[in-house]
């Protein structure tokens, strides 16, 4: 079965799960991919693989002279999930299609660029670039590891998109083609205007400073007043450049915000740049002194780095909170000739589609052949499928688990089920404090103390001596620009989301990371937040299985998607043999039959069994999720299924529970109200039966309470919560498979780290208000010397790239050493950072 | 002193071909990707002669 968007193949995110939780296998690894090969799937001495697929893989590179894939890392490989149909590529051939995706196109080759998350080491980055060896339809492949891209340029006469797509799925390179990348065709990179500021900057700033040599040194004396001059003028014009282009952001964002009558730090920034170059001209051209233009260029230049550095941060960690992100880009449409695969845009109400096993229903629609079995984990959380029959209304976002479908879509793509449930006006965050950062608090604060002292200083020497107040106000002015300061906030948050990033912690913006630090109340979901899905909680209750017979079980569960399937896989997995199953077939809704070695095995719900004419024994009451076993007709017993709390939860509750007020939030019923009593303790709020418009009042009446509250959830189900909280944070089983609207997407196994992150976080808040305040002695200091009407350049071009240079050095320690305090550790394994 | 002259100019014309050169650099896309080449070059230049055996067909049941 193929499963219809790359991220959401549940084997890989448990394989992932597994590698995560960093068990060492006692089985030998796949030589391939490096998971345990469980059972003997493919028995070989030397060369052990997991599964088939793996070692397709690897006869296909070794066969294509790409042995060395292997030399690079140990275990390269991105599991195989086997070989594909091509046919399920076969719309990336359609004009309409090609159109969006590819950058270049003409009658001999094409270009495009294709994100593929699996990339995570040199191993991929060196196979993505040989391409060409296993089709030679490909004129070059280009990795951008940062990005996790592959630019590939091909001749479109030897090959064809869809068999370049369906070639890089075969090799475990299956791309992430979503509506997201279809709508928005990528844009021009920023990049570039960026990086030619900063050379500008620093060219003027290094140049700028030799003139300025002999102005430091006394050695005006020598040259005389001519070269002064000179140098002045060839200053002024060095310049000129780099205040107009290099600093253009600085004047379009003061003038912005001087509209929108906020005071943001640009503000100032603008003011001081403008008087340092007013004041430097007044001076040279005047022939009154030399200037503050080695200042002024090199705190442009130092700004700039500053930017530069928290866009490289926030791009690296940019994420998407787009749920198309996550929707399949295509479907097989059926029409009066056949059947046609069509990009979800072009979707019609009234369309029959054909939803194969592993498949996303994109619209709402109703079934009209076929028993859909839907798993709506991606909307509810919930992971229990939902059987219905034909005529029934099934949702957007559900995804089939059984066999094919048949369906008629009654409402177009953008308005079904999970678009209303965005669009709903009160799941929108009242946009009013997102402009309230730290930094413009203190910035409104600040600009009006300069301008109130820069004026008084003036009036001051209107009074005592008119000939120094306008160089007290202009030097004011130029002191107290708030560069430092302006560095101070960026650069502490891009270091704490490095740290969290390292740690698979991903912060949206550097505003969460404030409101982070503010959050007294923690509101949690219980699904798949607090519980996890993996082996542990499968008790067997029944005959005891042989190994030989669990091994049967096990082959049989490793052909289904079925959650319940995945669940008993991993359970069994250690040590139980696996065997070829023959005449397999999965009855949605029901259960699992197949031949192995010779035996009928059956697994499945006990009334389905009984159908099939297995004598279920009197008084057997399953309890909760159970999947029964029949072997050979004759019932064996019962697999119950519970879902376990997630590891180090008890812990984490316990030190959360010290500091936050706790809520618990959940759509089950209230079964399990007791155990969760004890783990929460006496003062939490819990609730069960919650429906997403419950959760999303609860969290609006606490914000309404004037609580700072975080919400910690899963799915789609939880968005609204998500949404409505100051802080939402998505858990998730695998980093970039789901993003709802979320501020903060952990992945599930970092979960115990939440406490820490939450005290790293007000460390960090701490860390950005002592730059502020070390910035702040700074300007007192320069703001005293200069109201005294006292500054010299001298003294301006050591005090302002010292206070810059410390406070960036304070920033980026500090925080750093906060990480270490908090107790905040890399994830494991350690993610692929360039 | 003229010789001062001279030379700051001779610095400034060097200073600014190396501008040139910088800007020229960003615009062809040097700086796009500074992640990348590091790990290029750990790989073998020569990965051995390409089997010319036909690719195995990827259309198969899964």
């Amino acid at each position: 079965m193929t499963a219809a968007v790359p991220q959401l193949d549940p084997t890989r995110a448990l394989r992932a799960a597994d590698a995560r939780s960093g068990k060492t296998p006692a089985a030998a690894s796949c030589l391939h991919c490096g998971q345990p090969c469980i059972g003997a799937q493919v028995p070989s001495e030397e060369k052990p693989f997991c599964c088939l697929g793996c070692q397709t893989v690897h006869a296909l590179l070794t066969e294509n002279g790409l042995g060395q894939f292997y030399e690079l890392n140990a275990t390269p490989g991105s599991t195989a999930s086997g070989a594909q149909k091509r046919e399920r590529w076969s719309y990336l051939d359609d004009t309409s299609v090609q159109e969006k995706l590819l950058d270049f196109s003409d009658d001999k080759v094409a270009k495009l660029t294709l994100h593929l998350p699996q990339i995570h080491c040199v191993a991929c980055v060196w196979l993505l670039e040989n391409l060409f060896r296993l089709d030679p339809g490909i004129v070059r492949s280009t990795v951008h590891f940062a990005r996790r891209d592959v630019s590939l340029t091909y001749f479109k006469h030897e090959t064809t998109l869809s068999k370049v797509v369906a070639m890089l799925a075969a090799i475990g390179y299956e791309p992430t083609l979503t509506l997201r990348e279809l709508e928005h065709p990528k844009s021009a990179t920023p990049h570039i205007r960026r990086q030619l500021q900063l050379g500008l900057a620093g060219f003027g700033f290094g140049n700028i400073m030799m003139l300025s040599i002999p102005g430091y040194l006394g050695l005006d004396s020598f040259s005389g007043p001519f070269f002064k001059t000179v140098f002045g003028w060839l200053s002024l014009g060095l310049a000129l450049p780099v205040l107009v282009y290099s600093a253009s952001d600085f004047w379009r964002t003061a003038w912005l915000s001087l509209r929108r009558r906020v005071a943001t730090l640009d503000v100032p920034i603008a003011l001081g740049l403008a008087a340092l170059y007013g004041q430097s001209a007044y001076d040279i051209l005047g022939h009154r002194g030399e200037g503050y233009l080695d200042s002024l260029t090199g705190l442009i230049f130092f700004l700039l780095c500053g930017r530069l550095f928290q866009q490289k941060t926030y791009d690296r960690l940019a994420f998407d909170r787009d749920y198309k992100g996550f929707f399949p880009l295509a479907v097989v449409r059926r029409t009066a000739g056949g059947e046609e695969t069509v990009a979800i845009s072009r979707l019609e109400v009234g369309d029959r589609l054909a939803l194969r096993g592993g498949e996303l229903l994109p619209a709402d629609a109703t079934l009209v052949a076929g028993t859909a079995c839907l798993d709506y984990s991606f909307v509810t959380g919930e992971s229990e499928p939902v059987a219905c029959e034909v005529g029934a209304h099934l949702y957007a976002g559900g995804r089939q688990t059984g066999g094919a479908i048949e369906v008629e879509t009654v409402k177009p793509v953008s308005q079904s089920y999970l678009t209303s449930l965005w669009d709903n006006e009160i799941f929108r965050k009242d946009g009013g404090p997102s402009l309230d950062t730290l930094t413009n608090r203190y910035s409104r604060r600040f600009t009006w103390v300069v301008l109130g002292v820069a004026a008084a200083s003036a009036a001051f020497w209107l009074a005592v001596d008119p000939a120094i107040a306008a160089k007290a106000f202009v030097s004011v002015l130029i002191v107290a620009c708030p560069c430092a300061l302006a560095l101070a906030a960026p650069l502490t948050s891009g270091t704490a989301h490095r740290v969290f990033g390292r740690a698979h912690i991903f912060l949206k913006n550097a505003l969460v990371l404030e409101r982070l630090a503010e959050v007294d109340t923690i509101v949690l979901d219980k699904t798949g937040t607090l519980t996890g899905n993996d082996a542990s909680g499968v008790s067997f209750a029944g005959d005891p299985l042989s190994a030989k017979e669990a091994g049967w079980v096990l082959s049989l569960a490793r052909h289904s998607v079925h959650p319940h399937s995945l669940r008993l896989g991993r359970a069994l997995a250690p040590g139980a043999p696996v065997a070829p199953v023959t005449g397999f077939v999965e009855i949605p809704g029901c259960g699992l039959n197949g031949t192995v070695e010779g035996r009928s095995v059956r697994l499945g719900s006990p009334a389905w069994l009984g159908r099939s004419g297995v004598a279920i024994p009197t008084g057997f009451i399953p309890a909760g999720n159970s999947v029964c076993v029949a072997i050979d007709g004759r019932f064996r017993g019962c697999f119950l299924l519970t879902s376990p709390l997630r590891p180090e939860v008890e812990a984490l509750v316990r030190s959360l529970g010290g500091r936050h007020q706790l809520a618990l939030l959940s759509g089950d019923n209230a079964r399990e109200e007791a155990r969760f009593r004890s783990l929460l303790g006496e003062r939490a709020t819990l609730r069960f039966d919650q429906s997403p418009t419950d959760k999303l009042r609860f969290v609006r009446d606490l914000r309404l309470a004037g609580r700072t509250v975080m919400m910690v959830g899963d799915g789609l189900n939880d968005a609204g919560a998500l949404k409505q909280s100051d802080v939402g944070v998505a858990v998730v089983e695998q980093v970039g498979a789901f993003s709802p609207a979320s501020d903060i997407i952990l992945d599930a196994a970092q979960l115990p780290q939440l406490a820490r992150m939450l005290d790293f976080s007000r460390r960090a808040v701490r860390v950005i208000r002592a730059g502020f305040i070390l910035s702040g002695l700074y300007n007192l200091v320069g703001i005293g010397i200069a109201a005294a009407g006292l500054l010299s350049p001298i003294v301006c071009a050591v005090l302002m790239p010292l206070s810059s240079i410390s406070v960036v050095l304070f920033a980026c320690g500090a925080t750093r050493w906060a990480a270490r305090r908090a107790g905040l550790t890399d994830a494991t394994p350690v993610p692929a950072a360039p | 002193m003229n010789v001062i002259l001279l030379l700051m100019l001779a610095s400034l014309a060097v200073a600014t071909v190396f501008l040139g050169g910088f800007i020229w650099a960003v615009r062809a896309g040097q700086f796009e990707d500074t992640g990348t080449p590091p790990l290029r070059m750990l790989a073998e230049d020569d990965p051995g002669p390409i089997d010319k055996s036909p690719l195995p067909e990827t259309n198969q049941e899964n």
